[in-house]
């Protein structure tokens, strides 16, 4: 099991949300101060070293035109990580390989940060919320058919050492692609794909590649990752190791409780804040007519008003967990067995306002306290063990459904 | 008046075609918002000609084909449509979106068609890179949209009276709007440069209240065309034949009059 800490580097002093459209895509730049987004990165910076310190891995990520995440460029930061620190894992999830006008150019970013940390890279490929559609100017149709074809030039270039290859794809093209560095690792970094639903899994099992879920909750889980199993079984003819599957969830864990619903509610920040209407969230192509359908109408997220981030029922969806340490251990180890095991731990440690004391004394009693629990039950069981157990659970579909995590599976 | 519907399975995909009334053809190319063909105005064309409507693939719940990618899709579909159809001495009306395929089409061939009249149409750019020569319809909340579309705002659709089907449909063909027009946005760069080549009488119709195109573009597009005429309609947004049918019937009936005169 491996814990993989991470926040998105927001950038929170912005005017009520009342006072404003949309914290995506359309809030004027004046409203960022530079000096204050300097000491920001300087202090998400800090935050991830503390993470290694603590034994944890590091994950980041980027998104555009938004206050959300200051970060438009995830190379940037994690190449600032590969000089910093010394034996954490680092996690890009992902590079927007659906945006991207050149893939040839993520292949060579993802090779000089894996050559620059000595093969401590896990490159992740995402097709991108739907908000970045407008920032990237990329209609979002036919998205995932563009992070496949991205996805075979990377990995192309990436195991080509023999000089030039040809790709003239339906979107991509290079007639002479033969990248410098190669990668560190052989014969290529770890890839993790983002999974939102059934349908996105088979490639990402055909290819043994790291399917990762956000935010999906006990609502959806078991769709996706039994998904996966099944596919990866049936095509490699055994059970997909743990390490296979990862899981983001919003996680802050305190002394005591008053301290735990404190912090995880400066956390919720993430959800809350995200004020965004129906013509961002709603690009046309990135959903199915019924679903942007529902959308136009409000009936489902991007309306333009906060969706519901209330404490309670989000760790009732296993999108939050909070509490003690034993706490967040029993909620986390409950979803663990329900969703049928996975062997990666995506950690959303910090957002909003929660300072770094705050911060801080979460990822240490996490560190301390409740991950080391967890990689004991993992080891405790095996994949085939673990799949087994939960498909025995019954199905919880006690939470109802809404536009939430369809807004942020990706 | 209802129209007849069939659908023709072209090498490149199915399109479903509407006609009604007989008479001099008149083929319709309808914009992002969808046919138009059963509006009070074709009705009052209809009287005298005879209306064909293809619904762009995409729209209206039909597929569109897997390799579209855009507008230069669209164009070469239709060069097999118009095979299809035995298009022949037609008036050929575009709108909007509709406007932009119809003078591509212009572009490559008249042979087919007698006149062109351009609707509130797009395809062009005038301005700089900054200037933003169409508005970004998918960057606008809905009533905005409805107030830069409409003279009249108050005679906007409204979602809430639709049904879910009809907000499927809205929402399919906002995504087909999307798979012609998305990047160059509204417009092939290329276009300006081929106008010169229509060599019929064409008629350039434009809401005066158009706020999405406004009727400078208009006039612009029509210097790009030789010997084609401007027409404002007043107290129209950018679909005057919704909002005006009969000043915008009038108008045509004037323009394909004064070429039988001619």
């Amino acid at each position: 099991m491996r814990t993989y800490w991470f926040t998105e580097d927001c950038y929170p002093d912005i005017p009520p949300l009342e006072e404003i459209e949309s914290v995506r895509v359309n809030l004027p730049n004046s409203h960022c101060d530079p000096q204050r987004a300097h000491e920001l990165y300087n202090w998400y910076l800090d935050l991830w070293c503390m993470a290694e310190e603590k034994g944890l891995d590091i994950m980041n990520n980027e998104h555009h035109q938004t206050i959300t995440c200051m970060v438009p460029a995830a190379p940037l930061m994690l190449a600032v990580l590969a000089r910093e620190t010394k034996t954490a894992r680092l996690l890009i999830l992902g590079n927007p390989v659906s945006n991207r006008r050149n893939p040839v150019r993520v292949a060579e970013e993802m090779a000089m940060i894996d050559v620059l940390s000595k093969g401590r890279l896990d490159c992740g490929l995402v097709r991108g919320v739907p908000y970045e559609a407008q920032p990237a100017n990329r209609s979002p149709l036919r998205g995932s058919q563009r992070v496949w074809e991205a996805h075979d030039m990377i990995m192309k270039a990436w195991t080509t050492h023999d000089g030039p290859f040809n790709f003239e794809g339906r979107w991509f093209h290079g007639r002479q692609i033969n990248i410098w560095p190669r990668p560190y690792q052989e014969p290529h970094p770890p890839v993790w794909i983002t999974m939102g639903g059934r349908t996105s899994t088979p490639p990402v099992a055909q290819h043994k590649h790291v399917g990762a879920v956000f935010l999906a909750g006990y609502p959806r889980i078991r769709e996706i990752f039994d998904g996966y199993r099944e596919d990866y079984l049936k095509m490699h003819g055994e059970h997909a190791p743990f390490d296979r599957l990862a899981y983001l969830g919003l996680v802050y864990v305190a002394d005591d409780e008053a301290k735990a619903r404190e912090g995880a509610e400066k956390l919720l920040w993430y959800m809350s804040a995200n004020k965004v209407p129906p013509y961002w969230s709603n690009p046309p192509g990135y959903h199915p007519p019924k679903v942007a359908a529902q959308i136009m109408r409000g009936a489902r997220g991007g309306a333009g008003i906060p969706l519901t981030a209330q404490l309670d029922d989000q760790i009732a969806r296993g999108n939050v967990f909070a509490g003690t340490p034993d706490q967040v251990y029993e909620q986390i180890k409950s979803f663990w067995e329900y969703s049928g095991g996975f062997g990666n731990m995506l950690m959303m440690g910090q957002a909003g306002w929660l300072d770094h004391a705050e911060t801080e004394r979460s990822m240490e009693l996490y560190a301390k306290e409740v991950f080391p629990r967890l990689r004991e039950l993992e080891a405790s069981t095996t994949p085939e063990e673990a799949w087994e157990k939960s498909k025995a659970m019954p199905i919880r579909d006690n939470v109802a459904l809404d536009g939430f995590a369809l807004e942020f599976v990706r | 008046m209802d129209a007849t519907t069939e659908t023709l399975d072209l090498p490149q995909g199915k399109i479903t075609v509407s006609r009604k009334g007989s008479g001099q053809q008149i083929l319709l190319l309808h914009g992002g918002g969808g046919p138009v063909i059963n509006l009070p105005f074709a009705d009052a064309l209809a009287e005298n000609y005879e209306l064909i409507s293809p619904v762009h693939p995409g729209y209206n719940g039909t597929p569109a084909p897997d390799h579209f990618d855009g507008m230069s899709d669209l164009v070469h579909f239709y060069l097999d449509v118009l095979d299809a159809i035995d298009i022949d001495n037609a008036i050929l009306i575009g709108f909007s979106m509709g406007g932009w395929l119809a003078a591509e089409l212009a572009s490559i061939s008249c042979e087919k068609f007698s006149r062109l009249i351009l609707v509130d149409a797009v395809g062009v750019k005038h301005g700089g890179p900054t200037d933003r020569d169409i508005a970004d319809v998918f960057g606008l909340p809905g009533d905005k949209l409805a107030q830069i579309m409409w003279h009249d705002a108050s005679k906007a659709p409204d979602p809430a009276d639709m049904t879910d089907e009809q907000m499927e449909m809205m929402a399919g063909n906002r995504i087909a709007l999307a798979l012609y027009t998305w990047e160059p946005y509204m417009h092939n760069p290329k276009l300006r440069h081929w106008l010169h080549r229509i060599d019929i009488p064409t008629l350039l119709i434009w809401g005066a209240s158009d706020g999405l195109v406004p009727p400078d573009y208009g006039r612009k597009y029509a210097a790009l065309i030789p010997g084609a005429k401007f027409v404002e309609i007043p107290e129209a947004g950018h679909s005057p034949q919704g909002e005006q049918p009969e000043k915008f019937v009038q108008a045509v009936t004037q323009f394909v009059g004064e070429g039988a005169a001619s």
